[in-house]
């Protein structure tokens, strides 16, 4: 198992290099360079251009130096856990992401429980009592659940949220309660607000879920070890537990690999539409001003999250199965 | 038969002592045991594409939503045709106009579809206008006119040739908002239909991309392993460990201001395309595996088939429903993808008319509760997202007709 882990935690250095490449290519798409834009501005407006904040600007970024050290700057400081400068903010990255990186954090979370919770229970029942009534009316929701786009979706149930509970419109936090340190109260109030922006991320994920867990669990109930044990007359709920649930269990843990990316991308546009303080609105205004190092930093962020959860359900898989660990590795 | 010849005597001479054992003289019948019927016999001797056909036409929903799907996408070639209204008209009479109830009878009697008038008076309160429906003015719709007698009824067909011919549209002189109208007086419906035009191309722009790549570069991993395999395993692993949305997002924000629409347009279904394939990469490099093994891949290698040979002409072929299904299971992922850009105002621009770029329109909480009618795009995204969803699962079940 250690040799699993080391193994895993090895292949993540190149992975998470590719992707600080990537990110800063993207940084540095836009044509112009951040200083020449600023200093544009400032002079259109008729305003002088403090020395000090360029030179401060060119010395962090190695701005006007060659491609490979500006890079070379940007993940030395990223190594150090220095995500740079926002321009737009005047302060450091990492002041700016802060609170907002933990929120974005609890937000998935809550979310994947949410998909997990919802989708066994539902995804059991379509399977073993399959086209019943029953099974096609979640299977119909489901399906809508997966087309329609989540940002429409916010849109209604903030809506409805507003109307019948009279929750505040938009954000995780009460107003009243946005700027004060963090108390019960305050995180009663952000539970209080979780539920509406949980249930819109995850209704795709759920959706997904549930198809995914009653196919498996079909193709398990017809294997002829099943037809046995109900021949040897095993009641059929302790038949369900013991065997074929079990081996329908996998895709539970090797899914949020595939189930964290979506979750953060649909949490991105979500928390746009219901001005959550995450990492979504934030990214949008930094992309949208081209504050790149900001962006960049937002989008490092969100890759080493997923990257760090697809190792987790890695090595959750790889406790609970062993051929994971010793036969997928041997056998390529 | 008789055996004149010697050595070749078998059959004992005429008169001889009959043999010992039994030997029927009818001709030998292979379909003794079961006689296969006319149509069963063209079941069993049908090729493979005939065979998936067969077991998809089964699959109602999905006929069903091949059929939609072909619909709308041949609507996407006469838009302006269907379209009451020029897409682009701003009708400054009514701005944030309610959808007009079509009505078919009047006084009891039935007299065809007609939309009644709107009153107009501005709200000074709320600064806002306000509509009564007039049940005095009664404009009764046209079919298939051509006299261009109305606000709007101008268009340039496909931005080409001047026309005015319309599928349906209103009374001479008169108006016809069947979904409302929009902050600029431009019609709804007319801006849907228009707008299939660019979110359903960019959809099969993108997979057409995602497909090359994924088919390329799972085919060389699967293929050639080794060294190739683990590259591209590797990419995989690094676009799959990105969130596609805040990537795309980012690209999409980086393409310079200044571009030009359509360029915009290419631009958004490339990036949609080039983030996609991990996933059709990794059936095919997984197949690939599969197959490799085979004898016939062996054979060929061995009559000195060049790798492109096999991989296009031998292994292409075996799994290229798989393929189909699986790139008919993408393009909503795609459809999705430049609404949820366009709304969030990153994707394509207006002039261009989206689904996603129309409801950017709606985008906030006052939208949905003074024009609801302004979320109306979402309900063509919700179906062909939902038809393609069912088609493709059908193609996934057809395309292993021996299962």
């Amino acid at each position: 198992m250690i040799d699993y882990i080391a193994r895993r935690l090895l292949v993540m250095i190149p992975t998470l290099f590719i992707i600080s490449v990537l990110v800063f290519v993207i940084i540095q798409l836009p044509p112009g360079d951040y200083l020449e834009t600023l200093v544009a501005e400032l002079q259109s407006q008729g305003e002088a251009v403090s020395q000090e904040r360029i030179a401060f600007y060119r010395q962090e970024y190695g701005l006007g130096e060659p491609i490979w050290k500006q890079f070379a700057v940007w993940f030395w400081g990223l190594l150090q856990g220095n995500m740079g400068y926002s321009f737009e903010y005047e302060m450091p990255v990492a002041d700016v992401v802060g609170d907002r990186i933990w929120l974005t954090i609890l937000v998935s979370f809550s979310t994947i429980l949410f998909i997990y919770l919802v989708s066994f229970p539902i995804g059991v029942y379509s399977a073993v009592r399959q086209y019943s009534l029953g099974d096609y009316t979640l299977t119909f929701i489901g399906f809508i659940g997966l087309a329609t786009p989540n940002f429409l979706l916010a849109l209604i149930l903030m809506y409805l949220a507003n109307q019948w509970f009279g929750i505040s419109i938009g954000g995780l936090v009460d107003p009243a309660l946005r700027d004060a340190p963090f108390s019960l109260e305050k995180l009663l109030d952000i539970l209080g607000h979780l539920w509406v922006p949980v249930i819109v991320i995850g209704t795709a994920g759920t959706a997904g879920m549930i198809r995914r867990l009653r196919a498996n669990l079909l193709d398990e109930l017809h294997k002829q070890y099943v037809t046995t044990a109900r021949a040897k007359g095993v009641p059929p709920r302790k038949l369900l537990m013991k065997y074929p649930l079990r081996m329908a269990l996998n895709p539970f843990i090797a899914d949020i690999g595939n189930l964290l990316p979506e979750i953060i991308s649909g949490a991105a546009i979500v928390s746009v539409v219901l001005s959550l303080e995450t990492t979504g609105p934030m990214l949008l205004g930094a992309l949208q001003s081209q504050d790149m190092y900001l962006a960049g930093s937002f989008l490092m962020a969100l890759a080493l999250l997923t990257v760090v959860g697809n190792l987790l359900s890695d090595l959750a898989l790889a406790a609970l199965d062993p051929r994971i660990r010793l036969g997928a590795e041997a056998a390529r | 038969m008789s055996g004149s010849e010697p050595g070749e005597n078998r059959l004992p001479a005429r008169g001889a002592d009959p043999l010992d054992h039994y030997v029927d003289t009818a001709p030998f019948d292979p379909e003794a045991a079961v006689r296969l019927s006319p149509e069963q016999e063209r079941f069993y001797l049908s090729g493979q594409w005939r065979l998936m056909w067969l077991k998809f036409k089964k699959h109602r929903l999905a006929v069903v939503s091949g059929l939609f799907l072909l619909l709308v996408y041949g609507s996407i070639l006469v838009s302006e045709m269907l379209a009451p209204v020029a897409y682009d008209f701003r009708n400054t009479d009514f701005l944030k106009a309610p959808p007009q109830e079509i009505h078919w009878v009047r006084d009891g009697a039935f007299t065809g579809p007609y939309v009644h008038g709107y009153d107009v008076s501005l709200d000074m309160e709320t600064m806002s206008w306000r509509y009564t429906i007039d049940r005095e003015t009664v404009m009764p719709l046209r079919f298939f006119c051509t006299g261009g007698d109305y606000p709007g009824a101008r268009y340039e067909f496909w931005g080409l040739v001047e026309s005015s011919f319309h599928v349906v549209c209103p009374s001479e002189g008169g108006y016809f908002y069947w979904l409302g109208t929009d902050r600029l007086g431009r019609d709804m419906l007319s801006r849907i239909i228009q707008g299939a035009r660019i979110s359903l191309t960019v959809g099969l722009i993108g997979v057409a991309i995602s497909f090359t790549l994924g088919v390329l570069l799972g085919g060389l991993a699967g293929y050639y392993g080794g060294l190739i395999d683990s590259t591209v395993q590797r990419a995989i692993e690094v676009v799959r460990s990105f969130p596609s949305l805040p990537l795309w997002m980012a690209l999409s924000a980086a393409m310079p201001v200044n571009w030009s629409p359509i360029i915009v347009f290419m631009g958004i279904s490339v990036i949609l395309g080039l983030l996609d394939w991990p996933g059709l990469a990794r059936a095919v490099r997984s197949k690939l595996l599969a197959l490799r093994e085979e004898d016939f891949v062996t054979a060929a290698e061995l009559m000195g088939a060049r790798p492109r040979r096999i991989i296009a002409r031998h292994l292409l072929p075996s799994f290229s429903s798989h393929l189909i299904a699986s790139a008919t299971l993408t393009i909503p992922a795609m459809i999705l993808g430049e609404t949820a850009l366009s709304f969030l105002g990153l994707g394509l621009r207006p002039p261009i008319t989206s689904w996603g770029v129309l409801l950017n329109e709606a985008q906030n909480f006052n939208a949905i509760v003074n024009t609801p009618w302004l979320l109306y795009p979402a309900v063509p995204v919700i179906l062909v997202v939902l038809a393609f969803q069912f088609l493709g699962d059908g193609l996934r079940d057809a395309a292993d007709p021996y299962k």
